[in-house]
């Protein structure tokens, strides 16, 4: 091909040292917040105060902390670390699960009312979650199931239409017409063709879905606000912020909750992180192929 | 076409059968399946109308009474709504937030698609590094993520605090005036790796065709990300912009963590999402901040939707 020249430029370009230093630069933004979370998580209440911020004290206090932190409260933070798991994880599956099968109908079915339906869906993204929650809370409490699980986890299955968005984009570009019409005349039912076969092609999409749904469940704090009045069943950024409200309001005096909190932000956020790092080839190939492809 | 396995696959079994199958249509959108698709979809709208139209018409509906210590609900039509838009407190909310979003949202999105061409350029070193680590806040809970900063701005043991001190200066207040800035810099540090990635996923969708045909027109990086990338990220930067529309105006979490901090500055109405949830659950007022919700979502929608009537109008032209 005549355009090989070309090709050799574009594989090896020059690369920018100055473009790498301002990156790199951006890059310790992000992360200087989190350094010194585990840096602040190492320290006691009085290292916290008296030694610089962003480095370490002389003695590493980490594992007193972490002890700390679980057992403060009659080990409230373990409960919570397991509610958020809890919520988090039956979300994901039961809202994936219904992204996915609902994605690929309206992507693959011409029905009437498919494109109403769509975009009335995502015509729901606007409406603010306060406009939803306090309805949501009263018709709960009606049905006396504020104060369960059930609380977070049915209105966070079904209030993510991006996931449903995502899922019919996806579905539309990598499941082709002839796959199913092959099943059919092999005599399989819409169904099976789905979940033995075309469900398959999903796989990168699901799994983008099924993590973004975790985080946002996991990082959810104004159902559980609101729905929750018994500690035992916070999840645990409404726990943390309650014990940041006792560090806060009773001033010097409760410095001890300060290490609390401060660590367990720390191990909050350890689980999603590792998530994040080795889904890192599903996630990111899910968006590149079906984000913004349309 | 892009199937042509799948096709090839398929075509032996199909031969005997091929006038049945040409008279239903392709790809199973005939009216045969109509009842699939809509089996297919029922879940998720079922769900769907369960946890949000009925709570929303739910609302609608009891937006219009009005609580009395005598006589229980009173229907008042649409009372709640005309003392929602003279409200003070809830303009003032709203003029907030609609600060916040002018000022912060530039900001972030400019920050995302610099960030995102300059990983999809090839110019850049540990590109891999670089992208997770900005992406990284995006796994942070925004509870722990205002936690965080409030600390680093706090003036006993915040980093930025001591430094000052060391160099006998005093730090600026960030948990005082600066406040809406603050808020901004912690949302800011949540969701501009979030954009990068959506961002950066439209670039890797763009053909590698369109920039070999600039290069043989002899454009460097710069301008190819200038003449070609930019353009076509249009739908990707506009899906970004509404996506930050809803959230600046239904800001929450960080201010209400921050109100622990600074309960002078940050009061009861700083945001209108703060201002009904007080409202409701402070106040027991359900009627009145169901209206204000309404009304703040009708806000966003109606700024949605002018933001994507000015990037159509502007690209029409």
């Amino acid at each position: 091909m005549s355009a090989t020249p070309v090709k050799a430029r574009k594989a090896r370009p020059k690369r920018s040292t100055i473009l790498t230093i301002g990156m790199l630069a951006a890059a310790a933004y992000f992360l200087l917040p989190l350094f010194w979370l585990v840096v602040a998580s190492t320290k006691t209440t009085g290292d916290l105060f008296s030694t610089f911020g962003l480095w370490f004290a002389g003695e590493n206090n980490l594992f007193t902390n972490v002890g700390n932190t679980f057992t403060a409260d009659d080990g409230a933070f373990g409960q919570w670390l397991g509610n958020s798991l809890l919520y988090a994880v039956a979300s994901a599956l039961g809202g994936t699960f219904l992204a996915a099968l609902g994605g690929y109908g309206f992507a693959k079915y011409r029905f009437k009312g498919n494109r109403a339906m769509f975009m009335g869906v995502l015509g729901a993204m606007a409406v603010p979650s306060t406009a939803l929650a306090i309805p949501t809370y009263l018709l709960f409490s009606q049905a006396g199931l504020t104060d369960t699980p059930w609380a977070i986890i049915l209105p966070s299955m079904a209030s993510h239409p991006f996931g449903l968005y995502f899922m019919r984009i996806y579905a539309d570009s990598a499941v082709p017409d002839e796959l199913i019409e092959s099943g059919r005349i092999d005599g399989a039912g819409d169904f099976r063709i789905f979940f033995q076969v075309t469900g398959r092609l999903l796989t990168p999409a699901i799994a983008t879905i099924m993590l973004f749904m975790l985080v946002q469940t996991w990082n959810n704090y104004f159902l559980p606000l609101i729905m929750l009045n018994d500690p035992s069943l916070y999840p645990v950024t409404v726990g943390l912020a309650n014990w940041q409200g006792q560090a806060a309001s009773s001033g010097g005096a409760s410095g001890d909750y300060i290490p609390l909190v401060v660590t367990g932000s720390l191990i909050s956020i350890f689980p999603l992180i590792v998530a994040f790092l080795f889904l890192q080839r599903y996630w990111t190939t899910g968006l590149v192929s079906g984000s913004v492809k349309q | 076409m892009s199937t042509d396995t799948a096709d090839s696959a398929s075509e032996a079994p199909i031969t005997p059968r091929i006038g049945r199958i040409a008279k239903r249509g392709r790809g199973g959108k005939g009216p045969r399946y109509a009842r699939t698709g809509y089996l297919f979809v029922a879940p998720f709208m079922i769900a769907f109308t369960a946890m949000f139209l009925v709570p929303l018409a739910y609302a609608a509906w009891f937006s219009l009474f009005r609580e009395q210590m005598i006589g229980g609900n009173v229907f008042v039509g649409f009372e709640n709504y005309t003392r929602a838009f003279t409200d003070p407190q809830l303009i003032a909310g709203l003029g907030r937030v609609a600060l916040f979003f002018l000022i912060q949202v530039p900001l972030m999105m400019a920050l995302a698609l610099f960030f995102a061409l300059a990983l999809d350029s090839a110019l850049l070193r540990l590109s891999k590094t670089v992208r997770l680590a900005i992406f990284m806040p995006y796994a942070v809970p925004s509870v722990v993520a205002a936690l965080m900063w409030g600390f680093l701005y706090g003036p006993d043991f915040g980093p930025i605090a001591q430094l000052a001190d060391k160099l006998g200066a005093t730090a600026p207040d960030f948990l005082g005036d600066l406040m809406l800035g603050s808020i901004a810099n912690i949302v800011t540090w949540e969701f501009t790796g979030y954009n990068m990635i959506l961002l950066y996923a439209a670039l890797r969708a763009i053909p590698t065709e369109l920039y070999e045909a600039a290069a043989v027109d002899g454009a460097g990086p710069w301008r190819t990300a200038w003449s070609i990338k930019i353009p076509l990220l249009r739908p990707a930067l506009v899906l970004c912009m509404v996506f930050s529309v809803i959230g600046s105006f239904q800001l929450f979490n960080e201010p209400s963590i921050m109100r622990t901090l600074a309960p002078n500055i940050i009061v009861a109405d700083y945001t209108p999402n703060l201002y009904a949830y007080n409202l409701a659950f402070v106040g027991q007022e359900y009627n009145y901040a169901a209206a204000v919700s309404f009304v703040l979502g009708f806000v966003i929608m109606a700024g949605s939707y002018i933001f994507m009537l000015a990037t159509n109008r502007r690209s029409r032209s």
